[in-house]
């Protein structure tokens, strides 16, 4: 990738689920990108609406190493310099689904209007010019944050970013923080 | 004027309800547009910063706006999409008159003005000025508002003006007036972050004010405690340290008690008391039964629960207590509110750093509406219209006697019931859609279809405009330049982005010319909204509401003033109350006995459940804005009836069943939505719905003696099943257009 971004290397992203409220700003102001096409690259679940109001937000983790990327057989995902796993190259991508099956998160999504696997960029096209990713700028509740490992400390004195998950004996270490009991180190998912 | 001049569906095909979706393939030139204007969101009393996106005087998307301190660019879904109201292929672009049998077709602007005028003067002198009635609305800027009441008492000489503030926090504001003499939220929201205990009563704030839960999970982040006293599990319950279950219409009991478990154990601030309130013994006198037990048995909630809330409450050093319409929807609104205020004052947190109290204004405007006198019963700068030195200012800055300036007049739906009782013949309303606001829809339909001449102003024709005699073509909140007061009482800039399209105008300037063409252009001369503020200003002066100091360009400077606000040299007051001087006769705090009383209506064998109202996340009050919008109809298409499984098992209802719910006033048909998060023994329906789908079909006109606002929270209803399950997605979406 280019040296003309302005991207800042010292900012990441930061999900506390205890904060979403499900709803669904972060998704309605993805949507609001061009580059998507208008679709959501993030997605607001309700755990279960019936006896819950817990909801999660999931956006890409943009994995140190990237499965998606990885398994895809035409290389149409790439990862760049500043961690940012990207979204399918549009004339590479040939529809497979390999990254939707591989990714541990369950986030690239086939849009089948496109035949193309879209997923989150870390709104690239804001965030390589100094700006904040649009679903955490508007996250009314602060669920989704977009700063330093600073002001996260500063902002939340209870709580830790994890960045490394463990799934049975796979271990991905991602660019994107999940906010867990103050302490933690890695979350592990059975 | 009568029924509708052609049938829903034809109306509905030329004037929507439509959605209205972003283009796949995006709005030419967004990337660049001809201008960015910083302004604030159009629906709740948040008002949060927001920039507009202009090009070729069409708003074409947003931006966050960073900067603003309250929201610092967060928002929620409404605000997210809000500015896909302005270019709406709904929009009215012309005067309208009704056609028997076609429906509404344009008239010239002199046409539309001159009926108008006719029907006015024609009532006015057949019948008496008093039965041509206005009601207004809080999504008007604070000039619209001050401008409209003025109107009213000086063009229109009509005392029968109300606004639909009635329908959301006029109950907090009288307890506000009988307990501090003012009527404001004492704090600014940034307080919140560092108080140790947080009551939010009555107040779904993660679906009505999603932007505000951001301040309380930053005290949470500091170790508050969160209390929340709600029917349901709403979002911002699941963390709370301890869920107060209410059974609706019983709000009262509980703080009754929980104040006599202050008492009983001594944690009040008794310095605070001596000194700076009274009427403190007449109010424990007035609780001393209200054990624990007794509330258990009222309320429905477990007696520890409340005790453990009281002594959470009791024992904190610092404290934030919030409320909105769940308290305030009551017959005994006031008493409610009165209730919260007892248990602020007897722990004297209030007029300290992060310690306070106050209401969330649901409308955009819903603070600074309530200031500047298109209330029935007040005058700008929340003046009584029945105090004599208080009419004397007001008619001497309006340039007219005294004895011409009319009296209290009737509230919103007092001049609903006038209006049923043939004594009020002719209405204009602004902004206002009646019958899917206020309760007893069907009620309020046939008072419709007696009004001899009813124009209305307004930007699409919802609900109620549908029965209007003229529409006249107004203004978006973006369309014109102006102020609000948001719900911390920041008095913050409107700016105008665009023009009105097509041959709409600014209210404003529709307003302008009914007071010329009635006469009184002398009146209300005026070349901008500024000349209109600057005015306010002046007839604030003086009053609780106080203005004056406030410019266009102190807002512009500060990112807002908070009022009162007496002189250009004044800061603004952010944090009320720390002169511990209240603005009550005798300078002190007031408590005010607030014992438990039964609702307007009681559950029975006939209807043995209760039903509670409320709000979703991507809707806006009557839905006039945003059943119009694509993405936040998908979201919430149509009103659900939330039931606890216990209670669909007694009543063999199956998740999205169609169940018709039916209460003394009506009945309505509505998908079940089977939740453990609402109380065993009441059911809940969103109210943003006309038509079949209108949970204000069941609800009771029983209004609050003090405040006269509708009890929408409590209604007796009973529950049959119609053995079929509601159609998801389009089918099911249609509902959102009837």
């Amino acid at each position: 990738m280019s040296n003309y971004t302005t991207f800042n290397r010292n900012e990441e992203f930061f999900v506390d689920m205890q904060r979403c409220i499900g709803c669904k700003a972060c998704e309605m102001a993805c949507a609001e990108c061009e580059t998507n096409g208008h679709d959501s690259m993030i997605h607001v679940n309700y755990v279960e609406r019936s006896t819950t109001i817990q909801t999660t937000v999931q956006v890409c983790m943009h994995c140190e190493d990237p499965v998606c990327a990885n398994v895809c057989p035409a290389d149409a995902i790439s990862k760049d310099e500043f961690g940012i796993v990207h979204t399918a190259n549009t004339e590479r991508c040939i529809g497979c689904s390999n990254c939707v099956m591989a990714c541990p998160f369950g986030v690239p999504k086939k849009i089948e209007e496109y035949d193309l696997m879209m997923k989150c960029t870390m709104c690239y096209d804001r965030t390589s010019v100094g700006k904040k990713p649009m679903c955490a700028t508007v996250c009314p509740s602060g669920a989704l944050f977009y700063g330093t490992k600073e002001e996260i400390k500063e902002m939340r004195p209870n709580s830790s970013p994890v960045n490394t998950f463990v799934f049975g004996k796979e271990v991905v270490n991602t660019k994107v923080n999940i906010m867990m009991p103050k302490g933690s180190t890695e979350l592990i998912i059975y | 004027m009568a029924k509708l001049p052609v049938s829903i569906d034809k109306i509905i095909e030329q004037f929507g309800p439509s959605l209205n979706y972003a283009p796949k393939d995006g709005f030419t030139g967004r990337d660049e547009p001809d201008e960015v204007v910083n302004t604030h969101c159009c629906f709740c009393g948040m008002q949060c910063g927001i920039k507009l996106l202009v090009k070729e005087n069409k708003v074409v998307g947003f931006d966050p706006w960073m900067e603003f301190p309250f929201n610092e660019g967060r928002l929620c879904p409404k605000g997210v999409q809000r500015y896909l109201q302005n270019n709406h292929p709904d929009r009215i672009l012309n005067p309208l008159q009704r056609v028997e049998g076609k429906g509404f077709e344009p008239i010239s602007w002199d046409s539309a003005m001159d009926k108008t005028i006719t029907e006015i003067k024609r009532i006015q002198e057949k019948y008496g000025k008093d039965a041509f009635s206005m009601l207004s609305g809080v999504s008007l800027t604070n000039e619209k508002s001050y401008l409209v009441g003025k109107f009213a008492r000086v063009a229109l000489k009509t005392k029968n003006l109300d606004y639909n503030g009635r329908l959301c926090m006029v109950s907090a504001g009288a307890g506000n007036k009988k307990a501090f003499g003012l009527d404001r939220a004492s704090n600014n929201y940034s307080d919140l972050e560092y108080a140790e205990v947080i009551i939010v009563a009555g107040a779904n704030i993660s679906e009505t004010f999603p932007t505000l839960t951001h301040w309380i999970w930053k005290a949470r982040d500091r170790g508050a405690k969160l209390i929340v006293i709600d029917p349901r599990v709403i979002p911002l319950a699941r963390t709370a340290d301890i869920h107060l279950d209410v059974k609706p219409g019983t709000d009262s009991a509980l703080y009754g008690a929980m104040l006599k478990y202050l008492v009983d154990n001594d944690m009040l601030d008794h310095d605070f008391i001596d000194n700076y309130t009274s009427g403190f013994q007449d109010t424990i006198d007035a609780v001393k039964d209200y054990t624990l037990e007794w509330a258990e048995e009222i309320t429905g909630i477990q007696k520890e629960k409340i005790k453990a809330a009281a002594e959470l409450w009791g024992k904190a050093k610092t404290s934030f207590l919030l409320h909105a319409r769940g308290i305030e929807h009551h017959s005994k609104g006031v008493d409610n509110v009165l209730g919260c205020i007892n248990l602020v004052l007897a722990t004297g947190r209030i007029g300290k750093p992060y310690c306070g109290y106050g209401t969330i204004t649901g409308q955009g405007n819903g603070q600074g509406g309530r200031e500047h006198g298109h209330k029935c019963d007040q005058l700008p700068g929340n003046r009584d219209i029945e105090n004599p030195e208080h009419r004397k200012y007001i008619s001497e800055v309006w340039g007219i006697d005294e004895k011409d300036l009319p009296g209290k007049g009737l509230s919103a739906y007092e001049i609903i019931e006038a209006i049923h009782r043939g004594e009020i013949k002719g209405l204009l309303s602004i902004c206002f859609n009646p019958l899917v606001s206020l309760p007893n829809s069907n009620y309020v339909r046939e008072a419709l279809e007696k009004l001899e001449y009813y124009v209305c102003i307004d930007f699409f024709l919802n609900e109620t405009a549908r029965h209007a005699d003229i529409i006249l073509a107004g203004s978006l909140q973006e369309e014109e330049e102006g102020t609000t007061t948001s719900a911390e009482g920041r008095v913050i800039r409107i700016r105008q982005a665009v023009t009105p399209p097509g041959d709409a105008r600014t209210d404003t300037s529709i307003i302008l010319e009914l007071a010329e063409r009635l006469g009184v252009k002398d009146k209300f001369t005026y070349d901008n909204s500024e000349t209109i503020f600057n005015e306010l200003r002046v007839a604030s002066k003086g009053g609780t509401a106080d203005y004056y100091g406030i410019t266009y360009k102190r807002i512009e400077d500060n990112m807002g003033v908070f009022w009162p606000c007496p002189s250009e040299d004044h800061p603004g007051t952010p944090r009320l109350w720390e002169d511990k001087k209240f603005k009550t006769p005798d300078g002190k705090a007031h408590f005010n006995p607030a014992p438990y009383k039964l609702p307007g209506e009681v559950t029975d064998e006939a209807y043995p459940i209760t039903l509670t109202t409320g709000r979703v996340v991507s809707q806006y009050l009557s839905g006039t804005q945003t059943r119009r919008i694509g993405k936040l109809v998908d979201q919430f298409p149509e009103p659900l009836l939330e039931i606890h499984p216990e209670m669909a098992e007694k009543y063999n209802i199956k998740q999205r069943e169609l169940v018709k719910v039916s209460t003394r006033r009506g009945e309505g048909i509505f998908p079940a939505n089977i939740v453990e998060t609402i109380r065993k023994d009441t059911v809940f329906i969103p109210y943003h719905w006309p038509g079949q789908k209108s949970a204000n079909l069941l609800t009771p006109g029983t209004l609050d003696p003090i405040s006269k606002i509708p009890e929408f929270k409590v209604s007796a209803c009973k529950l049959e099943p119609l053995n079929e399950i509601a159609p998801l997605g389009t089918e099911s979406k249609a509902y959102a257009s009837i």
